[in-house]
C-alpha cells in the first residue's frame, strides 16, 4: 500500500495588495509517484510549490489546514527547522537552470556544499559523491565537470547538474518546477526519462509542475489541474485523460495540437478570453466567463464532487455531461 | 511558366566571426550553411530543428535583418539585397516569439502598430482608419487601442504583433516562434487567427518553431535544419509519415503526444550536443546519429531526391 509523504491540505498563499495566488489547494504526494500539478501561467502551481518549501518571497502569507511532510508538521516548523528539510530531505530544481546555479562557484563546490552542509560530509567525500551523481545522470567526464563553472555548459547539462545536486543527500521528495520547459524537445526527453529512472531506483516521490499535458500524459500517477489558484479536477492520469470531466479541463485537452487530431488549416479548439484576476473575497466559479456551459449559479458556491472515488472535481456540472453541448 | 515562389533560397550561407579580441583567433560560426529551398506563393512553410540550428538566423536572412555571406534569397524572383528597406518592409513582415520584448512598452497599441504606415509616408487619418480596421481583423477590442503594451496579456499581445505585421498588407509573413511565450489554450487562438488570415488574406507563411505537433497542424511543407543545414525537406503528411533522416526520427520521437501510459521515448541521441563554432567533419550528424557508419565520420553526404523529399544521409 503506497504511504502519503506530503500531505496538503487547503493551502492559502496571499500576496499583499489583495491578490490571493492560492485558494485552498489540497494534494498529496505518495511515495515513488508523481503527482503532477498542470495549468496556465498565473494559476498558482509554482506559488503552491514554493510555499511547501517555504520559500515564498517577503510579502506573502501562506495558512493551511494541514501540511505534512512525513509526518513532520511543517507548519510548525521555524526556519532553521525548514532548512534542515529543504536539499536533504526535500529538494526542488526549477526551470532555468542558469539562474538557480551560482555563476561565481564551480560545479562541484557548490555541489558538495549540499551534503557537507546537511550531513557534514567532508570535502573529499561530498566531491565522489557529486563525481558519482553526475555519472549517474548521464554526465561523461565529470571529474572535468565539477571543475567547471555554470556557463561552460549548455542547458541540457545544467539542469542534469540541478538534477544530481538535488539528489546529493538522497531527497525522499523532488519538486521539479517546469524542469524541461527551456529545452530543446530531443533534451527534454532524456531529462524525463532521467526523472523516470531515478525514481523506479530510487523511489522518489516527484511533485512535477508543468503546463505541457503531453508530459502530464506521459509522466503523472496522479494529475491535479489548477485554474485561478484552485485544483480544479483531480484525478489518476489514466483516468483524467480517458474522462476529464471539469470544463476547462476538456478545454485545455482540445487546445493541444496532437498528430493526426485536428486536419491542417481545421480550428483548433481553444478557450476564449484570458485567466482572470481574483479578488479577495472572491465567490464562485473562476472559469465561469470563460465557460461554454456558464449558470447564473456559477456564481454561487460551486459543490466538490467526485466523479469515481479518486476522481474529484470542482464544478457543479453532472459527472457524465454530454461533450457535444460544449460546441 | 509558372509564378516565381514566394520565396526562394539558392544556397544562402550566413557565417558569423567570433571572438575577435586581441589573443583570441576568430571562430567562424556557420550559422546557416548552404540552404536551398522555395515556397509557392499562399503556402506556409515549416522550420523545425533544436536550439543552434540556425532557423532564427535564417529567419533574420529572410526578413533583410542580416545581410547573406553567400547565396541569394528572392522575393517573387527578385533579389532581396536589391530592395531598399521600405520595399522589403511593404513585403515582408516578422512576428516574432515573445510579445513581451517585441512591442515598445512606452507606446501606445495605437502607435505600435501604425508606426510602420508612418514610416511609409502614409498620413494621420489614414492610419487611424486603417489601425482601427487591423485591430478589430486579429480580435482585439476598440479601447485596445490607448493602451501600453504592459496592460495586455501575452496573447492580446501576440495579435498586436499580429496586426503591425500586416498593416502594410505584406505578402510574406515570417513567424518565428510565434506560439512558444504563450500558454496553450492562448496558443490555439492565435494559430487558429493564424490560419484564417493567411487564407483570408492569401499570405505565404514561413513558420519557425521547435514544436512539431504545431508545424504539422498548420504547415504544408516542413524543414528539417541541423546545424545551419537542411537535412530533410518535404511535404508535412509525407515527413510525418515517413521520416527518412535519423534526425527527423528522432525529433518526432521526441513529441510527447498528451496520450497516458506510453512512457518518456528513448530519442537515441547520446549525450553530445552540437556548436555550430565546431562542426563535425563528414555527416555534421554523425557524433548523435543511433545508425552512424565508418562512411559518415568522412564523406559529406549530398541531398537526394526521393521519392518527393529531399534528405541528405549516406543511409537514407
Amino acid at each position: 500500500m503506497s504511504e502519503t509523504l506530503l500531505d496538503v491540505q487547503g493551502l492559502r498563499v496571499r500576496f499583499g495588495g489583495g491578490t490571493e495566488a492560492v485558494r485552498g489547494v489540497s494534494l498529496a504526494v505518495d511515495r515513488g509517484e508523481t503527482h503532477c500539478l498542470v495549468g496556465e501561467s498565473g494559476c498558482g502551481k509554482s506559488v503552491s510549490a514554493l510555499a511547501v518549501m517555504t520559500l515564498l518571497a517577503r510579502g506573502a502569507t501562506r495558512s493551511a489546514e494541514r501540511m505534512a511532510f512525513a509526518g513532520t508538521d511543517l507548519l510548525g516548523l521555524d526556519e532553521r527547522g525548514m532548512a534542515k528539510l529543504r536539499g536533504n530531505r526535500m529538494a526542488m530544481i526549477f526551470q532555468e537552470p542558469m539562474t538557480s546555479l551560482n555563476p561565481a562557484y564551480t560545479v562541484g563546490s557548490q555541489m558538495a556544499e549540499v551534503m557537507r552542509r546537511h550531513r557534514g560530509a567532508s570535502r573529499r567525500a561530498a566531491l565522489d559523491r557529486a563525481a558519482a551523481l553526475l555519472g549517474r545522470v548521464g554526465i561523461t567526464a565529470p571529474g572535468m565537470r565539477l571543475a567547471q563553472y555554470p556557463h561552460q555548459l549548455s542547458g541540457g547539462l545544467r539542469q542534469r547538474v540541478m538534477i544530481a545536486m538535488a539528489l546529493m543527500c538522497d531527497p525522499e521528495l523532488l519538486i521539479a518546477d517546469e524542469p524541461t520547459t527551456a529545452l530543446d524537445v530531443t533534451v527534454q526527453a532524456q531529462i524525463l526519462r532521467l526523472l523516470l529512472e531515478l525514481q523506479r531506483e530510487l523511489g522518489l516521490a516527484i511533485l512535477l509542475i508543468t503546463h505541457d499535458l503531453g508530459i502530464v500524459a506521459r509522466m503523472a500517477h496522479r494529475v491535479s489541474v489548477m485554474y485561478a489558484g484552485q485544483v480544479v479536477e483531480s484525478a489518476p492520469a489514466a483516468d483524467l485523460f480517458a474522462a476529464p470531466t471539469h470544463p476547462y479541463t476538456r478545454g485545455l485537452l482540445d487546445c493541444v495540437p496532437a498528430p493526426g487530431k485536428v486536419a491542417r488549416g481545421a480550428q483548433l479548439g481553444s478557450i476564449p478570453g484570458t485567466v482572470p484576476r481574483i479578488p479577495l473575497g472572491f465567490t464562485g466559479c473562476a472559469f465561469r466567463d470563460r465557460c461554454a456551459q456558464a449558470m447564473p449559479e456559477c456564481s454561487g458556491d460551486i459543490p466538490a464532487q467526485t466523479r469515481i472515488p479518486g476522481h474529484r472535481y470542482l464544478c457543479r456540472l453532472p459527472a457524465g455531461w454530454p461533450r457535444d453541448a460544449a460546441a | 511558366m509558372t509564378a516565381a515562389p514566394a520565396i526562394e533560397a539558392r544556397d544562402v550561407a550566413k557565417i558569423f566571426r567570433q571572438g575577435t579580441g586581441m589573443f583570441s583567433a576568430a571562430r567562424h560560426v556557420r550559422a546557416v550553411d548552404g540552404v536551398s529551398f522555395a515556397v509557392p506563393a499562399g503556402g506556409c512553410f515549416g522550420i523545425v530543428g533544436e536550439s543552434g540550428c540556425g532557423k532564427s538566423t535564417l529567419a533574420r536572412l529572410i526578413l533583410g535583418l542580416y545581410p547573406a555571406t553567400s547565396g541569394d534569397i528572392l522575393v517573387d524572383g527578385r533579389r532581396l539585397a536589391d530592395m531598399g528597406r521600405r520595399e522589403r518592409a511593404r513585403l515582408i513582415q516578422p512576428v516574432f516569439q515573445d510579445p513581451f520584448s517585441s512591442l515598445n512598452p512606452r507606446r501606445r497599441i495605437r502607435d505600435i502598430v501604425g508606426l510602420p504606415l508612418a514610416a511609409q509616408g502614409v498620413g494621420g487619418a489614414e492610419i487611424t482608419s486603417r489601425v482601427a480596421a487591423m485591430l478589430e481583423r486579429v480580435g482585439l477590442s476598440a479601447e485596445m487601442a490607448g493602451r501600453l503594451p504592459a496592460q495586455l496579456s501575452g496573447g492580446q499581445r501576440q495579435r498586436v504583433a499580429i496586426a503591425r505585421a500586416l498593416i502594410l498588407r505584406p505578402r510574406i509573413v515570417v513567424c518565428d516562434e510565434p506560439t512558444s511565450a504563450l500558454d496553450v489554450s492562448v496558443q490555439a487562438q492565435i494559430l487558429n487567427l493564424l490560419a484564417e488570415l493567411r487564407r483570408d488574406l492569401g499570405l505565404t507563411l514561413l513558420f519557425i518553431s521547435h514544436n512539431l505537433a504545431v508545424v504539422e497542424h498548420i504547415c504544408d511543407e516542413v524543414a528539417v535544419m541541423y546545424l545551419g543545414r537542411v537535412v530533410e525537406h518535404a511535404e508535412t503528411d509525407a515527413l510525418f509519415r515517413a521520416p527518412a533522416h535519423p534526425y527527423t526520427r528522432a525529433l518526432l520521437a521526441s513529441v510527447l503526444t498528451p496520450e497516458p501510459g506510453r512512457g518518456i521515448p528513448d530519442v537515441g541521441l547520446g549525450d553530445t550536443y552540437p556548436d555550430p563554432a565546431n562542426i563535425p567533419p563528414g555527416c555534421r550528424f554523425h557524433p548523435r546519429c543511433p545508425i552512424a557508419v565508418d562512411a559518415c565520420r568522412t564523406q559529406v553526404p549530398q541531398p537526394r531526391v526521393l521519392s518527393g523529399r529531399t534528405v541528405e544521409c549516406l543511409l537514407a
